[in-house]
């Protein structure tokens, strides 16, 4: 069984890294498709034996403690196997 | 006077600080990350700057759940004194120690110069040797200090005489140098006894070095 965690800036803080993508992917000629880019990052967590809900009631807690930063960002959160 | 200046692995402005504090006539010590106790006797804890944890996952994250900072934040708690500068400020963020957190320089690039600071407020132990709209010259050099706080945070910030420092021009004019809400450079806490700032005060103690007005910041601790 394993966790997948995607952690991104929250809607309404500003990705300066989503900007300059996007106008990199504009200069490349995608400019008239893209409407807008969000950068995160993923991380995955292989898990020993435990129930779909505990997973995802002990994972929960570690993107509350240490995997993302809730000031700025949200986190998702998907057990899988 | 009797300075804390924590290590964690990745610091790397440890002697730098201890040295400018000596200069000062303070007594520094530099403790290990995984000691458990801030000494008896600590007047001012300093986390320095430093890369604390090669930055992984996010500056200043790893270094919070490090055995010396129960004690710090006991030590907060108890109103001892705290300055973080730069990965120090990070920390005492992810710490939750100071509102707010940090991201990622807006121009996406690492900045190394000497930048000019306006003191914001100076009703608090850290610039009382500062003038409200005085102009430092003090050097930065960061990658994620691009402050964020949502506008409640702020608008308590600001009522509580809480914002520090911010980026200026040489009139001591606000300006954007990182994306940082307002132009932020530096805060403390509610209590006033928990400091955080970008720039590093440490860096800029002699003419020789490019600016000595370092020296009036750091000296408020000694009143």
């Amino acid at each position: 069984m394993k966790a997948i965690v995607n952690i991104g800036l929250k809607q309404g803080v500003l990705d300066d890294q989503g900007k300059a993508i996007n106008h990199a992917l504009g200069t490349l000629g995608f400019k008239e498709i893209v409407k807008d880019v969000r950068v995160g990052k993923q991380i995955i967590i292989e898990l020993g034996d435990l129930s779909q809900d505990a997973a995802k009631a002990e994972v929960t807690k570690m993107c509350e403690e240490l995997l993302a930063n809730t000031v700025i960002e949200d986190y998702n959160i998907e057990i899988v196997g | 006077m009797n300075v804390a200046v924590l290590q964690f692995l990745g610091t790397n402005c440890e002697y730098d600080t201890k040295w400018a504090f000596e200069q000062l006539g303070a007594k520094a010590t530099v403790i290990w990350h995984q000691d458990t106790q801030i000494p008896v006797g600590t007047d001012l804890v300093v986390i320095p700057g430093g890369f604390s944890y090669g930055d992984y996952l996010r500056s200043g994250a790893i270094a919070r759940f490090a055995n010396i900072m129960k004690s710090v934040s006991e030590y907060a708690a108890k109103g001892g004194k705290v300055l973080g500068i730069c990965n120090g400020f990070q920390i005492l963020l992810e710490a939750g120690l100071l509102p707010g957190a940090m991201k990622r320089n807006d121009t996406l690039h690492f900045i190394s110069r000497h930048h000019t600071l306006a003191v914001v407020n100076n009703n608090n132990t850290f610039l009382q040797e500062c003038k409200v709209g005085e102009v430092l010259n003090i050097p930065v050099a960061h990658h994620d200090g691009n402050y964020y706080i949502d506008s409640d945070g702020l608008a308590e910030l600001y009522a509580n005489e809480q914002v520090l420092l911010k980026y200026c021009d040489k009139d001591g004019n606000p300006i954007s140098m990182n994306g940082a809400v307002d132009h932020i450079a530096g805060i403390c806490n509610k209590q006033k006894n928990v400091f955080g700032l970008m720039p590093h005060p440490e860096r800029a103690m002699q003419e020789l070095l490019g600016s000595s007005d370092g020296v009036r910041m750091l000296q408020g601790f000694f009143k």
